[in-house]
């Protein structure tokens, strides 16, 4: 090495032991809180995951299958739905998807809670937006075994870091989508709020939502995805569902075993995906 | 009669702070916008502009775009802030200076003084044409059942009752206009602003709709502020017709004042397009009684050649007329066609009478000069060729 590269490598920042060491005090000292919100988070999970297990399966196929209808009023969907969930069933991976449906279902719940809101206030105020976007970019670009070792550690192992992993990687999405919509509503229906007399609440209920819903439900769809993308990365931190397979398949090289479970998170995509299509072809 | 918004001394500057501080001094040393934005980067919108608008007129903002028309109109309900100057908006004995007024305050203003109508329509499209003729209502606070009543009465006047369950891209542009007018009147905010609502459609549409509107002001008798760049529709619609160029008022007159006394080389030059029988008047090129040759005996000759005289009493009664030394009648240029040619004939118009008709009197009977009287029959003036070509080629 020449003598400059010497140099600059002879002062090493302590990057990584400044990090431990904040999460060292972060479980040290707030062990309570990580702890309440795993336990908390667990039990909904595992209560949810519970009471669709105790119904026999060919009932909650029926239900999904009439919510499908109930959101896109198409029987076309909805049989395709049952018929895809059935597939499941005969593949034997009922007890994995409904493990999966769930934790993906709670994480885009959580990330359009945090999303959508967060996404509005950026939109009205440029200072958040230029905080925000770095902030973005780092959790969308930052590989996510990196903080999956963290997250591990403040959270243990289970089905709640799965959720909270996932929603570090699908918020993002909603957050910028829900920007984009509220920054895109047309000036002149903004200035018909403001000149028959709305207040920032009615302006913001009554012309800004309603006029970015199409852009906010493409948040919810991205969300979706990129959360069931995540079911195997999370499985590696002991989340249940349909990841595990994938991960045993992948240890044992066991091609009919990887084959069926990921065919079995591309019919559950393929199905959330038609579900949460509202607003864009509905409403124009 | 009262005023309904009083502009005063309005300066209207586009910028941050700094840049706003800076243009003042420059906006009152009379400097135009060019040299504004280059010495100090904000941008001038309107400079000084006084301007009365009186209740129940429709007052007319003129101007080539970026002239500050439309800034100025967007002032009234402060979706334009004003740097310098005074809005003050009347609703019968309650007045508000939208400058320095409170939100709450700009609120009413905005709920229950003045509604605007946009170029572009700005309707919400997830919203069908009821509910977007009663979003004002909603946002007062108006509940449901008297909505849907008000709103319905809206649709009636404007033609759209069996549309109200449809959507907005549903309706043709002229259709969506009238939504926009509709959804303006539902809230009966005396005062109406108007940014161009009729250029974005097709001619035809637009002189239906400019027809619509002046039917309903004569019934609900709104004050209007209009802006237009169409010369035409300024004429047609305007009571008063305000010029602006750069930012600043340069004429305010009645319609004819303008064409008639243009006070500046650009309001001539704005005029020259302008066919000056759509808005000239039998009164407007008439030489005045005062003004015409006696004939001796209470005999006004009405015309420089002597063809035709009047005998007018003291009350300026017509009671005897000649034309060519020979006794005859005078009939109204409106009835030109129903009448016997047997005897000579002096046509008269009233002073409201558009310059076309009195135009088409003389060539339907080959008879000059035309005769004006006011509405209780006494003689005002006349109207011979040489007037008619004077007024019309503007010299």
């Amino acid at each position: 090495m020449d003598p400059l590269s010497e140099w600059i490598a002879a002062w090493k920042i302590p990057i990584g032991r400044w990090g431990r060491e904040f999460f060292d005090f972060l479980t040290t000292n707030f062990a309570w809180v990580f702890d309440g919100i795993a336990d908390g988070l667990a039990s909904v999970l595992d209560g949810m995951v519970d009471l669709l297990l105790w119904m026999p399966a060919s009932i909650v196929v029926l239900l999904v299958a009439a919510v499908a209808y109930a959101l896109q009023r198409s029987w076309k969907l909805s049989i395709g739905v049952a018929i895809g969930l059935a597939f499941i069933i005969n593949q034997g991976l009922w007890e994995e998807t409904v493990e999966t449906l769930v934790l993906v279902v709670a994480a885009a719940t959580v990330s359009m809670a945090i999303g959508v809101p967060v996404g509005i206030w950026a939109a009205h105020n440029d200072r958040v937006y230029q905080f925000l976007r770095p902030v973005l970019d780092l959790m969308q670009t930052l590989p996510t075994f990196v903080y999956l070792i963290p997250v591990l550690i403040l959270f243990g192992l289970g089905a709640a870091p799965g959720v909270i992993v996932t929603v570090i990687f699908a918020s993002p999405a909603p957050i910028r989508l829900t920007y984009l919509g509220i920054t895109s509503v047309p000036k002149p229906m903004i200035e018909a709020g403001q000149a028959f007399g709305a207040t920032r609440r009615q302006l913001l209920w009554k012309v800004e939502l309603p006029a970015a819903l199409p852009s906010i439900m493409a948040g919810l769809t991205q969300c979706i995805m990129l959360s069931l993308s995540m079911v195997v990365i999370a499985a590696l931190i002991g989340a249940d569902g349909l990841g595990k397979p994938v991960v045993r398949a992948l240890n044992s090289v066991n091609i009919p075993l990887g084959l069926e479970a990921g065919l079995a998170i591309v019919v559950l995509a393929i199905i959330l995906d038609r579900m949460a299509r509202i607003g864009r072809e509905q409403d124009r | 009669m009262s005023s309904a918004i009083d502009f005063r001394a309005v300066d209207i500057i586009f910028g941050t702070d700094k840049e706003r501080a800076a243009a003042l001094p420059l906006v009152d040393a009379g400097k135009t916008r060019g040299e504004i934005l280059e010495q100090t980067g904000a941008v001038l919108g309107c400079a000084g502009c006084d301007l009365t608008v009186e209740r129940g007129e429709i007052s007319v903002l003129m101007g080539l775009s970026g002239s500050g028309k439309s800034t100025l109109l967007r002032a009234v309900n402060r979706l334009n802030k004003v740097a310098r100057g005074d809005v003050l908006v009347h609703d019968g004995d309650w007045q508000a200076n939208v400058v320095t007024c409170s939100e709450g305050e700009l609120r009413k203003i905005r709920r229950e003084c003045v509604a605007m109508v946009f170029q572009q329509f700005a309707l919400l499209p997830w919203r069908t044409v009821a509910e977007n003729v009663g979003f004002g209502l909603e946002l007062s606070g108006l509940p449901a059942k008297q909505r849907a009543e008000r709103v319905m009465a809206q649709l009636e006047l404007v033609h759209l009752e069996d549309w109200a369950g449809k959507y907005a891209h549903e309706l043709s542009g002229g259709m969506q206009q009238r939504v926009g007018l509709a959804r303006a009147f539902a809230t009966e905010a005396p005062i109406l602003l108007m940014d161009e609502p009729f250029s974005a459609l097709d001619p035809l549409i637009r002189t239906k709709l400019q027809d619509e509107l002046l039917e309903l002001q004569e019934r609900l008798k709104k004050t209007i502020l209009f802006v237009s760049h169409d010369l035409e529709e300024a004429l047609k619609i305007g009571n008063r017709i305000s010029i602006m160029d750069g930012g600043r008022i340069v004429q305010t007159g009645a319609p004819e004042d303008i064409v008639l006394k243009p006070g500046t080389d650009y309001v001539r030059e704005f005029i020259s397009n302008v066919n000056p029988l759509s808005v000239l008047t039998a009164w407007n090129v008439m030489r005045d009684a005062r003004d015409l040759e006696s004939a001796g005996e209470g005999w006004l000759w009405l015309d420089r050649r002597r063809t035709t005289r009047f005998k007018l009493d003291d009350k300026m009664l017509v009671v005897g007329a000649e034309r060519d030394e020979k006794p005859a009648i005078w009939v109204s240029c409106d009835k030109i066609e129903t009448l016997p040619e047997d005897r000579p004939k002096v046509y008269w118009a009233h002073a409201g009478t558009p310059l076309k008709t009195v135009m088409h009197a003389m060539h339907q009977s080959h008879t000059a000069p035309v005769a004006v009287f006011d509405d209780a029959s006494r003689f005002l003036g006349a109207i011979g060729i040489r007037d008619v070509l004077k007024s019309v080629l503007r010299r």
